[in-house]
């Protein structure tokens, strides 16, 4: 058998990942032409390159089909239920950093923190007579947070793009969402809640807790792991 | 485990059969509910712990995550009072943090809509639920949110504050920020010192998107002034609070203990004496109030449309076990989804499935 590695499957982050590795001697290549999803492993015998997008690789890892994934920890921690029972987080890889954010907007001058959002989201339902919509694709996350920050009267929305159009196309008063930058959202007259973030996330690279391996592939996987140093 | 859906329904018939003899009309509610009802309820939250799905005409429907919802409903379309009713069937509960717990079981329920004597008609339920459960080694806890919503209304509070707390009754680390932020324990965030002290705070806003519009955002401002000029609540009103929440004793002591705290806000003692009417109702039913547990706080963040009486059965020697019997008034409830009417409604249910679990002490 063979240890089998997830990789996001194009843009920035598969280049950066493919540097990380590169830098300590195992090198990460896409083979075939540019549209075909393989790749190959070099540095090292028995790993096998598996190109995914981002977003399933959490869900790759924990179903135990590949051994070894980078994604984010926002992914990881909204779409999987006890992240920590299935995948371990080996090391940060130092790129692709975002932070999960409540945005609202710039001229919402008299809400800065999430016990204004909370007393706004009252007055609102009183007034507009549905509760507050936030705009997010990280549901569980944010019912987790604005649970624990008791915030009443809201309503999450799903959108999976374009989200801090949301507000000016009334869709919704406010959203939830990654950013690294913050520059979307100023250009979107949205400003960030004087809050920590909801989360700090970052490429990581993983380790499934749930793959099956032999005695081989232990062996693959403690030597991969002593080359990358994590 | 290794109990079958078949076992556990038979267990659910005996029980409804207890709650028939008592009296109670036997009624069935649909297993699709409306998502838009219980999200108004409940709030948003109730999305964690329910299963939501798509009905080409009514749009989100949830699987019942309880009876009690539906079962008011249909009272206050048509009922009179004093109704009792009964029901069995499944519940169905997404469990995202704790797989191992069932995502779809049993409940038998007794609710009891009578527009006469609170007190008789609590102490009438809880004495019921001890009765059918007496054989179990179990330890029964109640409480009382209605006496902390009394107590906020006795406090020396303006009227927006004495709202802000009303509404996160049942969310108690939110309550908690508020009495900081009003006693002044907590500091003032420097961005709402900055708001507060600005001329034209709507000087620098910048270019308006979106529904909420600048007459809101106006009036929450001068809400923010006028709470500034307030000045901070007593500390000896949060004392009081504090003090009010900490109560945990047998109902005997804890009746002794909130009559002393109501010497101090008097506003609260007609809701203690109702729990004394309570107490003494529940007395004449032979229950022992010298030795039944109360605490303030009980059922605060668990049992969210609770508003007076709340009372649990849990497994003496099972701490795994979640409560095997939970039940309270709602009367508030009833408003809500009366559609201009209201009702009092005091009732509770059982998981028999948990029960099913414990071996008998009988």
């Amino acid at each position: 058998m063979t240890i089998k590695l997830g990789v996001p499957s194009k843009g920035r982050l598969m280049e950066k990942t493919f540097d990380w590795f590169g830098a300590r001697g195992i090198t990460l290549s896409r083979t075939g032409n540019d549209r075909e999803y393989s790749g190959a492993v070099g540095g090292i015998a028995g790993v096998d390159l598996v190109l995914l997008s981002a977003g399933e690789i959490p869900r790759e890892l924990a179903a135990g089909r590949i051994h070894l994934g980078v994604t984010g920890t926002d992914l990881i921690r909204e779409k999987l239920v006890q992240w920590d029972q299935k995948v371990e987080p080996l090391a940060e890889l130092g790129f692709g950093q975002a932070d999960l954010i409540v945005a609202v907007p710039a001229s919402w001058v008299d809400v800065n923190t999430l016990d204004d959002l909370d007393a706004a989201a009252a007055a609102f339902r009183a007034r507009h007579g549905f509760r507050m919509r936030i705009a997010t694709k990280y549901h569980r996350l944010m019912r987790d947070y604005l649970r624990i920050g008791g915030v009443a009267d809201y309503q999450l929305v799903d959108s999976q793009g374009a989200t801090e159009g949301t507000v000016k196309n009334l869709t919704a008063e406010a959203v939830a969402d990654i950013t690294s930058t913050g520059e979307t959202l100023r250009a979107n007259h949205l400003k960030v809640l004087e809050e920590d973030p909801v989360l700090r996330s970052q490429a990581t690279l993983f380790r499934s807790r749930t793959a099956p391996m032999d005695a081989a592939d232990r062996d693959t996987l403690r030597d991969l792991t002593e080359i990358l140093r994590v | 485990m290794g109990l079958t859906l078949a076992t556990e329904r038979a267990e659910a018939v005996r029980l409804r059969q207890r709650f028939i003899d008592a009296g109670a009309q036997n009624v069935e509610c649909a297993i699709l509910q409306s998502a838009e009802t219980l999200l108004d309820v409940y709030g948003e939250d109730i999305r964690a712990r329910t299963y939501v799905t798509q009905d080409p005409s009514r749009g989100e429907v949830m699987l019942r995550p309880d009876f009690t919802v539906p079962v008011v409903q249909m009272h206050m379309e048509s009922g009179a009072a004093p109704s009792r009713y009964t029901y069995c069937g499944e519940v169905f509960r997404r469990q995202e943090d704790h797989p191992e717990r069932a995502s779809e079981y049993f409940q038998v329920g007794y609710e009891l809509f009578d527009e006469n004597d609170a007190a008789q008609a609590d102490a009438e339920v809880f004495a019921l639920f001890a009765d059918t459960l007496k054989s179990y080694d179990l330890r029964a806890v109640t409480g009382d949110i209605g006496i902390l919503t009394a107590a906020v209304r006795a406090l020396r509070v303006s009227q927006p504050r004495r709202e802000a707390l009303m509404r996160h009754i049942w969310r108690p680390r939110r309550f908690r920020a508020l009495l900081d932020r009003y006693s002044g324990r907590a500091a003032v965030p420097p961005s709402r010192s900055a708001l507060l002290a600005a001329p034209d705070p709507m000087a620098h806003a910048g270019p308006r998107i979106g529904l909420r519009s600048d007459a809101e955002i106006a009036e929450r401002i001068a809400a923010l002034r006028a709470e500034a000029a307030e000045g901070p609540l007593c500390l000896s009103q949060v004392q009081l609070i504090d003090t009010l929440l900490a109560v945990r004793e047998t109902c005997s002591f804890a009746l002794e203990h909130l009559h002393d705290i109501a010497v101090d806000l008097p506003g609260m003692r007609p809701a203690v004496e109702r729990f004394e009417r309570r107490c003494e109702a529940l007395a004449a039913r032979g229950v022992d109030v010298s030795r039944l547990e109360f605490e303030t706080s009980y059922g605060r963040s668990s049992m969210e449309y609770y508003d007076g009486f709340v009372f649990g059965f849990v497994p003496a020697r099972r701490p795994d076990l979640p409560p095997i019997a939970t039940g309270g008034r709602y009367d508030a409830l009833t408003g809500r989804l009366g559609a201009g009417r209201s009702a009092r409604a005091v009732g509770g249910v059982i998981r028999p499935g948990l029960l099913l679990q414990l071996e008998t002490t009988a």
